[in-house]
């Protein structure tokens, strides 16, 4: 099957430079197509190409099987309109007036009249762009972002098949950028309209299109879906700026994220300072760590000063914790957004300390934990869900560089060194009288000062993995010690 | 600040009758004053009488002279230059993109001078034409300097971009312009003629100058005024004229020929009276605003009735003697310009 816009083999030269190098690539119908490239690269040139505003030296640009120069550039741009990156400013034409040169390739005859047909297109251009209310003013009057949606108006009034833009979003601030994105993406869905795009935002692109073009000094470096071309080392090598991948929080697209050369500075733990009050346990650190955690407050990766772990009443309830929680620290003058917060109903002045520092790795462990709540959870779909508290709260600060690997493989490593030390000092399940491996409302956060040392693993194996274990286990001990200590006491 | 256009208020069909208004009166004063002078009533009178719908008889022979030999044919002409000129000015500013362009801009002015001025100069009479000499020799030399100037332009930049051809223009004017001053130097006798026509005038023409204008008048206009929605969309500069659909080489070349058309047969028949096509296309946009919709006819009517005022001021202000046109247009458009700009600013 052929596709809708075929380029083959394309060349061009300006005088002795060569711009662009036998780039070939295809586009359906109804694709958002981005192409991507520092400057230089040959995007513009390209998007000239396929205007026919630069006329085809090497190679062919076919439109539905027929190659576009055999089209007149009246029966173009019936099919083709263009969002250049700038418009020579036109000083004194009205919004409507802009719009209605979009028509010029509708009309025919030496004085045309203006159709109702005209008019319509006209109209629905402006309600598209949300220029209705504006189309009195003169375009002179408009902000940058606006003057471009009058442009793009001008485009649409084209009614085109095609529509190439050239960094349609530079002079938009960037709820503007979102909003314009959204509709043409709505408008490729809707009306199958297809838009091939020059970005220089990585994001943007990514979030947008279906499809990208990555060129590279002329030549096409790779072309696929954003979730292909998004790579690091490719995106790195084409762009000479070091990049890292992430997943989009809510869709299924990569974000790529810039590493600038600012370098982050950490004191490490020789900077952790611990304030224990009947109330909280607070571990502040000098400069933010990068926390992995299932805290109430800060879930997931975060970048964070502030660890509270706060002791609650028993009879603790909230329809919103995570809410009542950053409250809770509001009021106490925390930073909510560098802030992990965890809360316990066991006492906080119980909690255990253990700092490793040997074989090179450097780390702290704070373990608070009660047991009230023992779980086996090989054996927990037996039971209902206990109402009864307790908690154990792990805290881990490591000096070092951890990978996302890492991160995810000291939860593990930890979660092992609870369960063994669980076993070791005989917590057992009440309900089912089997070993404990838990209790049901757990928390874990994993801190790093992302310098010095790098850790690209953390598992058993590796000299982090044991040093984890063997703190967390020790912890923990000593934690349900301390908690079984006060219990007495309180007997 | 908003602009009021008065187009917001009133509608097309009101300005054009207006501009066609004010044109007419223009004409009917222009005819009216002078030495002997001639009511409005006797006027129409007699041009009803001229296409059979009233008897004349009651008329003196010698005020239908007047009106038909010599006043109606120095008006009409008069007319013709201001609109050829008004109408080439608001083309070229248009497609230029320049506010300081006028129709001499390209240098088709200076060419079709300098074959006025060589007829002057040299006594040139060419038998068949023999009074027309001049017109004809200075039409042709407008035509001969435009295709020069763009076959120049062409060849530096194949593109005929707007910065080419506003160099190739000053170039070309420049080097003709040299070319009069140097026979302004080494002329003797004829010097008075020469300087006297240079400065431009519409005076003691007749019938057949004015008929001389009138068909460049007519295809230069027909061209510019087929090319309205070109112009529009020049404006916005030739990359987005082409992405909309005009052909931008052949519409370039189109209004450009129309311009120096109208410019060259002005020029031919008039001499170079400066500022009518500069200024006249400024007022216009002032008011109405840059749509070439209403531009390019609004710039022809107003155009023509503020040359046949200025004509009129000419011959009439320290009569019997008769002042330089060039001189009246500048003195009254300037201070005119000034107000209307003043008046947007605030």
């Amino acid at each position: 099957m052929s596709k809708m816009l075929q380029v083959n083999e394309l060349s061009y030269r300006y005088g002795t430079k060569q711009v662009l190098h036998r780039v070939s690539f295809a586009v359906e119908q109804g694709e958002f197509f981005g192409i991507l490239g520092s400057n230089g690269s040959g995007k513009t040139t390209l998007l000239k190409l396929l205007s026919k505003e630069l006329p085809l030296q090497e190679g062919e640009i076919v439109w539905n099987d027929v190659p576009l120069a055999s089209f007149s550039r009246k029966q173009l741009a019936r099919i083709v309109a263009v969002l250049p990156q700038s418009v020579d400013a036109a000083f004194g034409y009205t919004v409507k007036e802009t719009v209605e040169l979009g028509r010029y390739a509708h009309q025919h005859g030496l004085l045309p009249k203006w159709t109702e047909e005209d008019e319509r297109a006209v109209q629905e251009a402006l309600e598209k762009t949300g220029l209705l209310a504006k189309q009195q003013q003169p375009i002179d009057q408009l902000s940058g972002g606006e003057r471009q949606r009058v442009y793009l108006a001008r485009a649409l009034a084209q009614e085109p098949k095609l529509l190439l833009l050239d960094e349609p979003t530079n002079h938009m601030d960037i709820a503007q950028q979102v909003r314009l994105l959204d509709e043409l993406k709505q408008w490729t869905n809707e009306k199958r309209l297809t838009v091939v795009a020059i970005f220089h935002d990585l994001h943007l692109a990514s979030l947008y299109c279906d499809r990208l073009l990555l060129l590279h000094e002329g030549r096409v470096v790779t072309s696929g879906t954003p979730s292909e071309l998004m790579e690091e080392a490719t995106i790195g090598r084409v762009f000479h700026v070091a990049v890292r991948r992430q997943a989009h929080p809510v869709l299924p697209v990569p974000i790529v994220t810039f590493l600038p050369h600012v370098e982050h500075m950490s004191e490490g733990l020789a900077s952790i300072t611990v304030t224990t009050t009947s109330e909280q346990l607070v571990i502040t650190t000098k400069t933010p760590f990068k926390v992995l955690s299932s805290a109430v407050v800060g879930a997931g990766f975060q970048w964070a000063r502030y660890f509270v772990n706060r002791h609650v009443p028993k009879q603790y309830t909230s329809s919103d914790p995570e809410a009542e929680m950053k409250q809770y620290l509001r009021e106490r003058s925390f930073d909510v957004q560098q802030t992990i917060g965890m809360m316990t109903a066991v006492y906080v002045e119980d909690a255990a300390f253990v700092y490793e520092k040997d074989s090179g790795v450097s780390l702290c462990v704070m373990v608070t934990a009660g047991v009230g709540n023992a779980v086996d959870v090989t054996k927990a779909w037996q039971q209902n869900a206990s109402s009864s508290v307790g908690t154990i709260n792990t805290m881990i600060f490591i000096d070092g560089s951890l990978t996302d690997a890492a991160f995810v493989q000291a939860v593990m490593t930890a979660t092992e060194a609870k369960t063994k030390a669980l076993s070791d000092e005989g917590v057992v399940d009440p309900a089912t009288n089997t070993t404990a491996t838990g209790t049901s409302t757990d928390c874990i956060a994993v801190a790093a000062s992302q310098t010095g040392r790098e850790y690209a693993y953390a598992g058993s194996a590796t000299a982090l993995g044991k040093a984890i274990g063997r703190a967390v286990y020790e912890a923990t001990i000593r934690a349900l010690r301390n908690y079984e200590k006060r219990k007495g006491e309180q007997r | 600040m908003q602009k009021s256009f008065i187009r917001t208020s009133l509608n097309n069909t009101m300005i054009y009758a207006g501009a066609a208004f004010a044109a007419a009166f223009a004409m009917l004063l222009g005819i009216s004053i002078g030495a002997l002078s001639i009511p409005f009533s006797t006027i129409i009178d007699i041009f009803l009488a001229q296409i059979g719908i009233a008897s004349k008889h009651h008329i003196p022979d010698n005020l239908v002279q007047i009106v038909l030999a010599i006043r109606l044919p120095r008006v009409v002409l008069a007319f013709f230059v201001g609109a050829a000129l008004s109408l080439a000015g608001a083309a070229f500013q248009g497609l230029l993109k320049n506010p300081l362009a006028d129709p001499y801009t390209l240098g088709v002015s200076s060419g079709a001078s300098v074959g006025a001025v060589l007829v002057l100069f040299f006594h040139w009479q060419i038998p068949f034409f023999s009074t027309f000499t001049l017109p004809f020799v200075s039409v042709a030399f407008g035509i001969a300097t435009l295709f020069l100037v763009l076959l120049f332009a062409r060849k530096v930049d194949r593109r005929l971009s707007i910065e080419t051809i506003i160099l190739t223009g000053i170039i070309f004017s420049a080097f003709f312009s040299a070319l009069i001053s140097l026979m302004i130097a080494l002329s003797g006798e004829e010097l008075r003629q020469v300087i006297g026509w240079l400065m431009g005038s519409v005076a003691m023409r007749g019938w057949n100058y004015t008929l001389m204008i009138a068909p460049f008048f007519l295809v230069g206009s027909v061209l510019l005024i087929v090319n309205l929605r070109e112009l529009n969309a020049f404006a916005f500069g030739e990359a987005v004229a082409a992405h909309i659909g005009v052909d931008v080489a052949k519409r370039k070349l189109a209004i450009l020929i129309g311009a120096s058309l109208l410019t060259g047969a002005a020029v031919a028949v008039s001499g170079a009276i400066g500022f009518v096509g500069l200024v006249v296309p400024h007022m216009v946009r002032l008011v109405i605003g840059p749509n070439h919709r209403l531009l390019l006819p609004l710039s022809l009517l107003y155009g023509g009735a503020f040359l046949v005022l200025a004509d009129l001021v000419a011959r009439t202000i320290i009569s019997p003697r008769e002042l330089p046109i060039g001189v009246i247009t500048a003195l009254i458009g300037a201070p005119l310009f000034a107000y209307l700009f003043f008046k947007r600013k605030t």
